[in-house]
């Protein structure tokens, strides 16, 4: 009878060991699928080329695959997603964390949730209908479409983590830290971004590093908006490609190297992503133990 | 009493702070606003109750509103099971501290990887075996949904009281007996949470399914829809707007969209209030 029942919890212990081993196996095969089908196209065009040349032209009679346009388009991209969403999205935080009268804090937070859950084509069809037309107009230049409309939208896409987190952030700082600086004379706003904001800074450095994630990791708002053409970034208005959307809008007619080399994009962008992860978990675990 | 170069501070971080949140505020309600006013005058009877048809030139999206719901539910039936368990292991079962600790980087990673790269590596893993079918989307959403299901159920569980375990154990039951009587009914609240938010992103996914279940309009049973290609509603928004050029469907299902996302953001704030009142008693 005893050793019946070890037999069936083992059994179940067994099972459970297996479901909890899921997330890890789902992580190795996704790394593995990419790196088996990334590596061909990196080892014929080779790693330097592939990475820093600075022409793509998949479909041409002599077919180049360079993909530091995308990377540098990526980078340029979040890094003006970052410049234009950080502020803002810290800023609100602040106000919602510690100045908002308990009604507008519940209202805002309300809206910043449902700015979350908008799905990203949706993002992508008002930036096509609302921004680059109106980046068209204020700059009269021929097409709005390009990397300052994908910056714009990115911006707007990244905001809600960013607010997110940083609240979270700002309001684990102990309130004692506060009335200590208020008891010594400051001002609350004073407070708030002298001794709160320090405090709370990994926390907010983890809310920035997610949003670099999110940025670099768009792919169908984008796709909509940035123009889709592989130039160079060289200017704000030029028609641009991400590394994701390099991805996808090959994808589907796509064969041979030129299918290979789409895979190798993505393991240079799950390169980034991992790298991303890192720094998240680091910055994570600085919020943890002060 | 405030030296004027504190007064500039003070009004400047003041200003910033009342802008940005103003911009905030003033960001979402445009776009809640604008995608409704555009939307909603093209949702009609004839647009969610018909299925397009190159002949008459009609342009309906019932075939996307179900192909959502199979995928919806198709992943959720899978993930449950998966992310509970999952999550029951870490909880419940998991001795060895490195190994949980593997496992919730593991989810973290999950959770950090871009929809296009599950598209891609749903396309290689699934697509391949199965054909691009809403199944092979299903399962590429089953990945990305894992970690939120196994997340929000360990935090509930996180919340049973060790005691109800002891309580159990010093009464004789064993260890599956006290997971199936008292630790599963307690994380119902987090299980709940967890499916909220995934079916909010699986509603929302557009790149992951565009290459694993692709993008056909067909009007199919569960079943049959599982096993053949389909669009879901994002995917269907995409195409018209950026390949077709119909931008007053792809506004009306932007609206069908917003309100799905409004509807979920109020179920997942009742469900947290409901079980907060239900525990604090």
């Amino acid at each position: 009878m005893k050793s019946k029942t070890n037999l069936f919890e083992t059994i179940v212990h067994g099972i459970f060991l297996v479901l909890g081993l899921i997330t890890v196996g789902c992580v190795l095969l996704i790394t593995i699928y990419l790196i088996i089908s990334g590596i061909p196209a990196i080892r014929e065009i080779g790693l330097l080329d592939f990475l820093f040349g600075d022409t793509w032209a998949s479909t041409a009679a002599q077919p180049q695959y360079g993909i530091l346009p995308f990377i540098l388009t990526s980078i340029y991209g979040t890094a003006g997603a970052i410049l234009l969403g950080v502020p803002v999205g810290f800023l609100t935080a602040m106000y919602l964390a510690k100045m908002a009268p308990k009604r507008a804090k519940s209202v805002m937070e309300q809206a910043v949730s449902l700015l979350a859950g908008i799905p990203s084509v949706v993002y992508g069809l008002v930036g096509m209908m609302v921004l680059v037309p109106g980046i068209r107009s204020l700059f009269h230049i021929p097409d709005g479409a390009g990397l300052l409309a994908a910056i714009v939208v990115l911006a707007v896409m990244i905001l809600p983590s960013i607010i997110k987190m940083s609240i979270t952030a700002l309001e684990a700082v102990p309130k004692e830290y506060e009335d200590a600086s208020l008891a010594l004379g400051a001002t609350p706003e004073e407070t708030y971004f002298r001794v709160s904001a320090p405090a709370a800074k990994s926390g907010i450095a983890a809310a920035v590093v997610l949003g670099v994630g999110r940025a670099i990791g768009e792919a169908m708002a984008v796709m909509m908006v940035a123009g889709n053409a592989a130039n160079m970034p060289d200017s704000l208005f030029q028609s641009v490609r991400f590394l994701t959307t390099a991805v996808a809008s090959e994808m589907s007619y796509s064969s041979g190297l030129q299918r290979q080399a789409l895979f190798s994009i993505a393991l240079v962008l799950f390169l980034f992503i991992m790298l991303i992860n890192a720094a998240l978990n680091f910055f994570l675990k600085g919020e943890k133990k002060p | 009493m405030i030296s004027n170069r504190r007064r500039l501070f003070l009004w400047t971080v003041r200003g910033g702070m009342y802008l940005a949140a103003a911009l905030t505020g003033i960001l979402t309600l445009f776009l809640v606003g604008y995608v409704m006013a555009k939307g909603i005058p093209n949702i009609t009877w004839q647009l969610i109750s018909t299925k397009p048809s190159y002949l008459s030139g009609n342009i309906g999206i019932l075939p996307d509103i179900l192909n959502t719901l199979y995928v919806v539910i198709a992943s959720l039936a899978i993930v449950l099971p998966l992310g509970v368990g999952a999550a029951v292991y870490l909880t419940e079962y998991a001795s060895s501290k490195r190994l949980v600790g593997v496992i919730e980087y593991a989810a973290e990673a999950l959770s950090g990887i871009p929809s296009i790269i599950y598209g891609l590596v749903g396309m290689l893993m699934f697509s391949n075996n199965f054909g691009t079918c809403l199944l092979s989307g299903a399962l590429t959403l089953v990945i990305m949904n894992l970690p939120t299901i196994m997340r929000n159920t360990q935090e509930s569980l996180k919340t049973v009281p060790q005691a109800y375990r002891e309580g159990a154990f010093g009464l004789g039951a064993g260890k599956w007996r006290v997971v199936r009587t008292v630790v599963l009914p307690g994380c119902i609240d987090g299980v709940l949470t967890g499916c909220i938010l995934s079916v909010g992103r699986i509603l929302g996914e557009s790149a992951a399914l565009l290459f694993t279940a692709g993008f056909a309009h067909a009007l199919n049973g569960f079943w049959d829809g599982l096993s053949s290609a389909g669009a879901t509603l994002t995917v269907a928004l995409y195409v018209y707007a950026k390949e077709q050029g119909e931008f007053g469907v792809a506004f009306a299902i932007a609206a069908i969209l917003m309100v799905l996302s409004l509807l979920i953001n109020l179920a997942a704030v009742l469900v947290t209030k409901y079980f907060q009142r239900r525990n604090a008693v």
